[in-house]
């Protein structure tokens, strides 16, 4: 039952050969025998679920169950979760219990999926590899010395592992893609604005976006539509028609124009790593695709844009976890002065903390111009670079990351080693692309991700994609446990 | 020494919008602490603005009054500063475009004269909320009620070069907000509060000299004593030779001075920038003629208006169209009395008075425009005097009745029958021989007694008019 993918149990559910109450209790009795070793969840809600679950099996018996009705899921802790404790990983917020659903929690929840708990992530989805979190790192399942990549490695891990069928991540630089790379598993970020990120704790607003992380192409569509949608709550939200996005699964990929830029095969690859993807693109030929070199010539310059814009937006999003209404309050503040620092001081990691002084510095007076606004040029340039390379090709395709996941604590002195490893996903967020991992190989029995990014609202496209390939491979299909 | 002063304003306005600038909660003022407060307005993880159209709705109409640009693209910022009552940690507010562009107001001054002063720009922002820091012994209280208020902050020129002026100024932006209901205006609760920026410089200095901010300064009055107190502050530090630092002050108005604000920071850096969660706001042609199109009659032109249409003075005019509701009820006594002298007179004259004297607005007026009409219809029919009037008026205040109620129940029907008051003053004359022997060799003066005496015997009732006419009539005649 664990081995099976969402339309499976759904099937299964459908068939009545389990119900919701026995599969809900099937992943909460792994999760307790086995998150031990991978750290996966913060918060498991067993009783909530099983609750949630009693209500699908009697919406189902009601004839009024969806294609998610009674599925179970994980939602990483970056989702606010009324009633249930909302971490974004950080001891800032280990006390914080929401008064909202996210919209994403709450549209799963209307779809009749079943929340299993909060996952790990590194401390306000600042990382790429878990090891940032005020709850300790995640392990992979695939490798436990190693990580499961980040900021969703705790959702990658549970999906990975079989903790849970499906999860929710966020991606801001790469964050649902990377870990789904390290763990072998299919993630999607949907095109900025697809996704409501209201109750979505905020990282760098421009950036962010919600997106599911599932075994499957098929899965992730099943998930995207009860996912996506225009939301009044967030402006920023796009008012566009939300397609069924299974129905493009099966076309045929004839005449895919591929695109693969240069810049994402050069020095500092893993030479294992693009020998997949090149198998990968031999089979996308295979099936009829077409291939051609493209350009995108500022990808060096993608890493510093990223890591001004997004430390610029944090460092203003998290000044109001202050010790004043909610989250870590220092202990008996003599005034305001130390009730801010203190409070912060002890309730932040240092990595958040680093972002933070490197937005506050970037945005300063006498600063802003040489960095911010800079940053922001480059951002137009970036998304002008892929603009142009989509007039001319479908897809661009390449590697979700340089290399396979790191050993826990290997980088752990060297912070900027670790921005690197986002070269190729973070791009898709500065240009506000949809962009997809799929499982296609492994390196030193270590799995690899082939990215593929397409146009604007074009996540129907990257799904009909990931499917077919699906349909012709096994690597999703491999397991870790 | 001759000094020349130079004032720009900033101008808070609270927007009347039903919601926040950004949220859904209620705006209304004086509920208790944090009943108003949503989870946007705390600051909670995860949750985002949304623009309430209604405040864009009010900037907008208010650019078009003072015929301004609109900003046809603009941009909510961050403001970021770290205080209790700013729950985010930063203010949302517009800095490099504003929704409202230059523009102008005119101001009449006290000479007659009207002024123009350019309006640099307006913009959006939503208000903090309050520390209190009486209730709560040793420790500080946040009511978070009035956080994400929607504000317009309308700053102008430094054009203005007297507290007179300053106040004009302010009063008219008052008028403006009142006549277009984007505010109510009521200084007392907050909605309109007034930052002063002051310094003064040697006449034909091309520099301005270094300034000071007046902080928050909530009534006319204070604004006025706020910025005398500040000028002389200036003028004795410059003339010994001192040089002033340029500093945020605040007026206190029991003390009438002006202090430095304690303040640890030396200089803030706010770190602006454009705010991610928002989109800019683009306003299109369409939308502009559509408000442009629902735009009242403005102060301006109401003043112009009377003075054409009614012949009032400049003076009358500007006073009565200062004011929204008092031009109209002004308009409302005209259209019952059908003149409009007495009309400018009695409203601008001993209503105005009384509800000063009693603190009242237009609105609470206990008299009806209708009724103070009808007053006036009396006294042009003869039916009652002048003096007789004001008794009336008086009774109309207290409540006692219509007019002509009134008039019926005190008895105080003017006499014109000319007989009778012939009659009364044979009675005079008859009585007071004496004084009419003197009156008659010469002493003038003496005919104000008689008409006094002739009035007493009517018991106030005879037309004061008729009994001059036919006394002077009879003194003389014989």
């Amino acid at each position: 039952m664990i081995n099976k993918t969402l339309a499976e149990l759904a099937s299964g559910l459908d068939s009545g050969e389990f119900s919701s109450v026995e599969l809900t209790q099937a992943y909460l009795d792994r999760i307790q025998a086995e998150d031990s070793k991978y750290n996966a969840f913060i918060t498991v809600t067993a009783t909530e679920a099983l609750a949630q679950a009693k209500a699908a099996d009697a919406r189902r018996s009601a004839g009024k169950a969806g294609p998610l009705t009674g599925i179970p899921l994980a939602h990483k802790d970056i989702f606010c979760t009324a009633g249930v404790k909302t971490s974004c990983g950080s001891k800032m917020l280990d006390n914080f219990i929401a008064p909202y659903d996210a919209t994403v929690t709450h549209n799963l929840a209307e779809a009749g999926m079943v929340s299993l708990g909060k996952t790990n992530l590194d401390e306000f989805a600042m990382g790429s590899s878990t090891e940032s979190s005020y709850y300790g790192p995640s392990h992979n399942p695939w490798d436990l010395t190693r990580v499961p990549g980040g900021s969703s490695g705790g959702s990658a891990v549970a999906v990975a592992a079989r903790l849970a069928p499906a999860a929710t991540g966020t991606d801001t630089g790469g964050s649902i893609r990377q870990p789904a790379s390290f763990c072998g598993i299919t993630g999607i970020k949907p095109t900025y604005g697809r996704v409501s990120r209201w109750g979505m704790i905020a990282y760098g607003s421009s950036l962010d976006q919600g997106g599911p992380m599932t075994q499957t192409a098929l899965d992730a569509a099943m998930m995207l539509n009860a996912m996506a949608g225009f939301d009044a709550k967030d402006s920023t939200s796009v008012n566009k028609e939300v397609p069924d996005y299974t129905l493009r699964l099966n076309e045929p990929l004839k005449g895919l124009r591929i695109g693969l830029p240069k810049e994402y095969f050069g020095a500092g690859l893993n030479p294992d790593i693009a020998a997949c993807i090149q198998s990968a693109v031999k089979q996308f030929e295979s099936m009829g695709a077409t291939v051609k070199e493209i350009s995108l010539p500022r990808t060096d310059l993608a890493i510093p844009a990223y890591y001004i814009i997004a430390p610029a937006e944090a460092s203003t999003n998290l000044s109001r976890y202050d010790g004043v209404r909610y989250g870590h309050r220092c202990d008996s503040p003599v005034d305001l002065f130390d009730l801010y620092t203190r409070s912060r001081g002890e309730g932040f990691g240092d990595e958040v903390k680093r972002r933070i002084m490197i937005g506050t510095y970037a945005l300063s007076a006498g600063y802003y111009d040489a960095y911010y606004r800079k940053a922001q040029q480059l951002r137009r340039l970036i998304k002008n670079d892929f603009e142009a390379a989509l007039q001319e090709v479908d897809v661009i395709m390449g590697p979700t990351t340089p290399a396979p996941a790191w050993v826990v604590g290997e980088k752990a002195k060297d912070p900027v080693s670790v921005y690197l490893e986002d070269i190729y996903t973070i791009s898709a967020n500065l240009a506000g692309l949809p962009g997809m991992s799929i499982p296609c190989g492994f390196v030193d029995g270590m799995p690899v991700g082939l990215q593929v990014i397409g146009n604007y609202f074009d996540e129907s496209l990257l799904l009909n994609i990931g499917h077919q390939f699906q349909q012709s491979t096994d690597w999703h299909t491999k397991s870790a446990v | 020494m001759e000094w020349e002063v130079v004032i720009g304003l900033e101008v808070h306005v609270q927007l009347a919008t039903k919601t926040k600038i950004f949220s859904g909660a209620a705006t209304k003022f004086g509920a208790a602490p944090n009943t108003q407060a949503c989870a946007i307005d705390l600051g909670m993880p995860g949750v985002l603005p949304v623009f309430n159209g209604d405040a864009l709705h009010k900037a907008v109409a208010f650019g078009l009054a003072i015929d301004a640009e609109i900003g046809k693209r603009s941009v909510f910022d961050r403001k970021n500063y770290f205080y209790p009552d700013l729950p985010k940690g930063y203010q949302i507010t517009q800095m490099d475009h504003p929704i409202v562009g230059m523009g102008h107001v005119d101001i009449n001054l006290d000479d007659g004269t009207v002024k123009r002063v350019n309006v640099t720009r307006a913009h959006l922002e939503e208000d903090a909320g309050k520390s209190l820091h009486e209730e709560f012994e040793g420790m500080t209280g946040v009511d978070l009620n009035r956080a994400g208020t929607p504000l317009l902050e309308v700053v102008s020129e430094p054009e203005l070069s007297n507290a007179k002026e300053a106040v004009a100024y302010l009063k008219k932006i008052h008028s403006i907000i009142t006549y277009l209901e984007i505010s109510d205006g009521n200084m007392a609760e907050g909605s309109m509060r007034c930052d002063a920026n002051v310094s003064i410089r040697r006449p034909g200095d091309p520099v301005l000299g270094t300034r000071c901010e007046i902080k928050n300064v909530n009534s006319f009055r204070f604004v006025e004593k706020a910025i005398n107190y500040e000028i002389l502050r200036h003028i004795e530090i410059l003339e010994d030779g001192g040089k002033i630092v340029q500093e945020t002050r605040l007026y206190d108005a029991e003390k009438d001075e002006t202090r430095s604000m304690r303040s640890k920071e030396v200089a803030n850096d706010y770190r602006y920038f454009p705010e991610p969660d928002l989109l800019p706001v683009i306003i299109d042609h369409d939308f502009i003629e559509q408000i442009a199109a629902t735009m009242p009659e403005l102060p301006d032109a109401k003043s112009a208006r009377f003075i054409t249409q009614y012949g009032l003075s400049d003076y009358d005019a500007n006073v009565l169209a200062a004011n929204k509701t008092l031009a109209q009820y002004f308009e409302d006594v005209v259209a019952t009395s059908q003149d409009a002298k007495l009309s400018s007179n009695w409203v601008m004259g001993d209503l105005s008075a009384l509800l000063n004297k009693n603190n009242l607005e237009t609105a609470q007026s206990p008299i009806s425009a209708q009724d103070l009409g009808t007053l006036i219809l009396r006294i042009k029919d003869n039916t009652i005097s002048g003096r007789m009037a004001k008794t009336v008026f008086e009774g109309m205040w207290d409540g006692e009745g219509a007019p002509d109620d009134i008039i019926a129940a005190k008895g105080l029907k003017q006499v014109t029958d000319n007989s009778a008051i012939e009659k009364i003053v044979d009675d005079v004359i008859a009585a007071n021989p004496e004084q009419v022997a003197e009156y008659r060799s010469g002493k003038d003066k003496l005919f104000g007694f008689f008409v006094g005496q002739a009035m007493k015997l009517s018991r106030g009732q005879a037309s004061p008019g008729q009994v001059n006419d036919i006394l002077k009539q009879k003194l003389q005649g014989e």
